[in-house]
């Protein structure tokens, strides 16, 4: 009756060990502040999924046409505004993208 | 043994109810290493709750009768597979499955996407909400470590338990049911953390897609087990617990639609929210239902006093998802308005209006017996005209829905774009519902519609594989098998998707062939007399009775001859189990090649003494075996449709990743 216990107590001593791990094998000085996107990296979110949709529309847009599922009149009326939304989307992407190209060349190389 | 049992649950109980408090406390306070803590807690929970249930195993294995759970569930003339599937034939067992799939679930799903770590930090604490009522349930109310004096022997297992469908079944099932609290849970978590982006989605869409695979193939290896072992000549009966795995499935298929118009349109982010918190309350609600005893059932093999938690923790969720959509409600608005009815967006939501009201009705026909016995004191029943008639005013419009679906463009489609990809399936349509009347299938109108909307459907898809086809050749100049391999390789969910519809038609082929279109008789015999059923002769030659390792079998010897020609000789029967002191029906069947249909024969009545008359009972089901065929298409497509896509992995770690440059 003994043994089951003394393994119960070794795996209870095991798991306690496990969970209390982050605070033991970190040093103080790390930040323990859990990361949470800011405004701007939300906003970057929502353009990415907006450009997302809208090269994914038109991916679908040229295949259904091509399927025969859209006739060139509506391919026609749809191409344009689907295009010029993804081109929104690129453009508002765009400076983002250029200042974490920015940030990454200013960060110091490694030798 | 029963100790380590009890202390290995007790540990996983402290172990998650650390993730649902310290987890909770440290998303809300935001703090990094607590979560991880909390994290940390859930992924141990698993080890200690899988060496919980080895050792249910091992006391199972050895007829350890100490064990009540055992002595309950088991004897020592019981084969060892149906011991070992002991562990989910009773109530503890199958909470203690629950836990052990859940925690597995849980600990994978948690270290797969460690680095969204917002999200995880709000989806631990739901994980540890619902491993922790499981876990409390059976560390404190109902545990399968409980020990008393050994008797003699167990009380062995229900008859119809002894089948080897009963490994897979329930297994399945399970894997199923607690595979949808990890899209709720993330779910949630995305409304507690604020990130209601597609992101939740992107996590859990393989999760939803194997939890629905696993629910699909569990129904239909339960419906196969009823087929072959419950005895009465079909596969579904409407039973209420039959009919609480379906309904998560549905919801689920709703949800698997409509999120694709989410990720599309940026549309119904409230009601995939719904979905989702339906279809993992559906879940709960089916365990409640299999285990609490509630309802009459060919599954209520226990009465148990668990239904009174079950329908508190039930009643606790629905409170906590609806208050948290409503709370969240601002943040789930419509980026984008439905352009027009006839579009594919628009067809999706008329599938979703149509599954869902199919899942309510049903919900319905199972709560009504139960609120009336509550409420009234009066027993009623909801019988299968009252299902049958739901199925066949949903159902048959949602089969066609599945053809017109893929042929309607996203946005909107024109008419004359209409009309240019129906002509194809409307024309095969039209040409096999005349042969089919004109061959006398028109004695079901239902059956005819399904026969009718099912060749429109297959039509669709054939065309959809050809055009897409067509369609890369021009672009890519690729050969025609290149190209169609490549047209599924690029777009797997698309085409995994039009797979499991194929299966899907399938399946209603072989229930509209083998309900609507079977022929049944039933007849007295005496040795070497003989009855005709639908082209086959009958003849009965006598019986012949054995003892087997657990039963004493008694079988009647049936020739079956067709145009004078030998087909096959069967052996219909029963069982007599003297432990469990019940009988069971053993049915015999033969397949027929030329028109996938079953000749199905059942003992109905033994004769107490020799040469008194044997009642025979004989289904004839015509393609009833499409059913089955139709499961292994619908696992290859839904394979398809949930393999990993590099390109797809590559655009999703770009654009979450936090700073991730995009161009």
């Amino acid at each position: 009756m003994a043994w089951p216990l003394a393994v119960a107590a070794l795996l209870a001593i095991g798991a306690v060990v496990w969970v209390a791990r982050p605070f033991l094998g970190e040093p103080e000085t790390v930040s323990d502040r859990l990361d949470e996107p800011g405004e701007a990296e939300r906003r970057r979110l929502e353009l990415v999924g907006d450009r997302d949709r809208a090269l994914a529309a038109l991916k679908e847009l040229e295949f259904d046409h091509r399927t025969g599922k859209v006739s060139d009149g509506d391919y026609r009326a749809q191409v344009g505004p689907l295009r010029r939304r993804a081109a929104e989307a690129l453009r508002a992407l765009e400076p983002r993208a250029e200042a974490a190209r920015g940030r990454i060349s200013e960060a110091p190389q490694p030798q | 043994m029963a100790a380590l049992g009890r202390a290995a649950l007790l540990l996983a109980f402290g172990l998650v109810a650390y993730a649902l408090v310290a987890g909770s406390y440290a998303a809300w306070k935001r703090r990094r290493r607590l979560a991880l803590s909390a994290q940390n807690a859930l992924l141990a929970a698993f080890p200690a709750t899988l060496l919980a249930s080895v050792v249910l195993w091992i006391a199972l294995a050895r007829r350890d009768l100490t064990f009540q759970y055992v002595a309950q569930h088991t004897s020592h003339s019981l084969p060892l597979g149906y011991a070992l599937s002991a562990f989910w034939g009773g109530q503890e067992g199958s909470l203690l499955l629950w836990l052990l799939i859940l925690t597995g679930y849980a600990a994978l799903a948690v270290w797969l996407n460690r680095r969204s770590r917002e999200l995880v930090a709000w989806a631990v604490p739901v994980l540890g909400l619902v491993a922790t009522f499981f876990a409390f349930m059976l560390a404190f109310v109902s545990s399968p470590f409980v020990t008393a004096p050994a008797p003699a022997d167990g009380a062995g297992m229900v008859p119809s338990l002894q089948n080897p469908y009963m490994l897979a079944h329930p297994p399945m099932l399970y894997l199923g049911y607690v595979g949808l609290t990890v899209p709720y849970a993330f779910a949630m978590g995305a409304l507690l953390s604020r990130r209601t982006d597609e992101r939740w989605i992107v996590i859990t869409r393989r999760w939803t897609l194997a939890a629905w695979t696993f629910l699909g193939i569990g129904q239909l290896l339960g419906a196969h087990w009823a087929y072959v072992e419950i005895g009465w000549g079909g596969y579904y009966a409407w039973d209420p617990v039959e009919n609480a795995a379906l309904m998560p499935w549905l919801a689920v298929t709703a949800f698997l639609h409509s999120v694709m118009i989410q990720e599309k349109r940026g549309m119904l982010k409230v009601w995939n929210m719904v979905l989702v918190a339906l279809a993992f309350g559906l879940s709960l609600f089916g365990t409640f239902l299999t285990r609490s005893g509630v309802v009459n059932s060919v599954h209520s093999f226990s009465k148990s006093p668990i239904g009174g938690w079950f329908l508190g923790f039930i009643a606790v969720m629905v409170v906590f998802s609806v208050a948290l959509i409503y709370l969240r409600l601002p943040l789930l608005k419509a980026k984008t308005k439905l352009e027009s009815l006839v579009s594919r967006e628009a067809t999706f939501l008329y599938n979703n209006l149509l599954l869902v009201a199919l899942c309510l009705t049903i919900l319905w026909g199972v709560v009504y017996p139960i609120l009336s016995q509550a409420v009234r004191g009066e027993t009623r029943s909801v019988s299968k005209p009252y299902y049958d008639f739901f199925l066949h005013t949903f159902g048959l419009p949602l089969l066609l829905l599945m053809g017109l679906g893929p042929l309607v463009a996203w946005r909107r489609a024109s008419l004359r774009a209409l009309g240019k990809t129906f002509i194809v399936p409307a024309v095969a349509a039209l040409v096999t519902g005349v042969a089919l009347l004109a061959l006398g299938f028109g004695s079901s109108v239902p059956g005819l519609l399904a026969y009718t909307f099912s060749a429109f459907v297959a039509a669709a898809i054939v065309l959809e594989f050809v055009r897409g086809t067509q369609a890369r050749r021009a672009v890519a100049g690729e050969g025609w098998w290149r190209a169609f391999a490549m047209l599924v390789a690029r777009n797997r969910r698309r085409y995994g998707g039009y797979i499991v519809h194929a299966a899907i038609v399938m399946l209603a082929i072989g229930i509209a062939g083998s309900s609507a279109y079977q022929t049944v008789r039933e007849q007295a015999l005496r040795p070497g007399q003989s009855m005709e059923v639908a082209g086959y002769t009958l003849t009965y030659r006598g019986l012949t009775q054995t003892q087997e390792a657990n039963a004493q079998a008694v079988r009647a010897t049936v020739d079956v001859t067709r145009g004078g020609s030998h087909v096959t000789t069967l052996h219909p029967g029963k069982n007599d189990y003297p432990v469990e002191q019940q009988t069971s029906n053993e049915v015999s069947i033969y397949h027929d090649p030329r028109n996938l249909g079953d000749l199905f024969t059942i003992a109905d009545q033994v004769p107490s003494k020799p040469g008194g008359p044997f009642y025979l009972k004989v289904l004839v089901k015509p393609l009833v075996n499409l059913i089955w065929l139709a499961g292994f298409i619908f696992v290859g497509g839904s394979v398809i449709a949930m393999w990993p896509d590099a390109v797809e992995q590559r655009r999703l770690a770009a654009q979450y990743e936090p700073g991730a440059i995009v161009a």
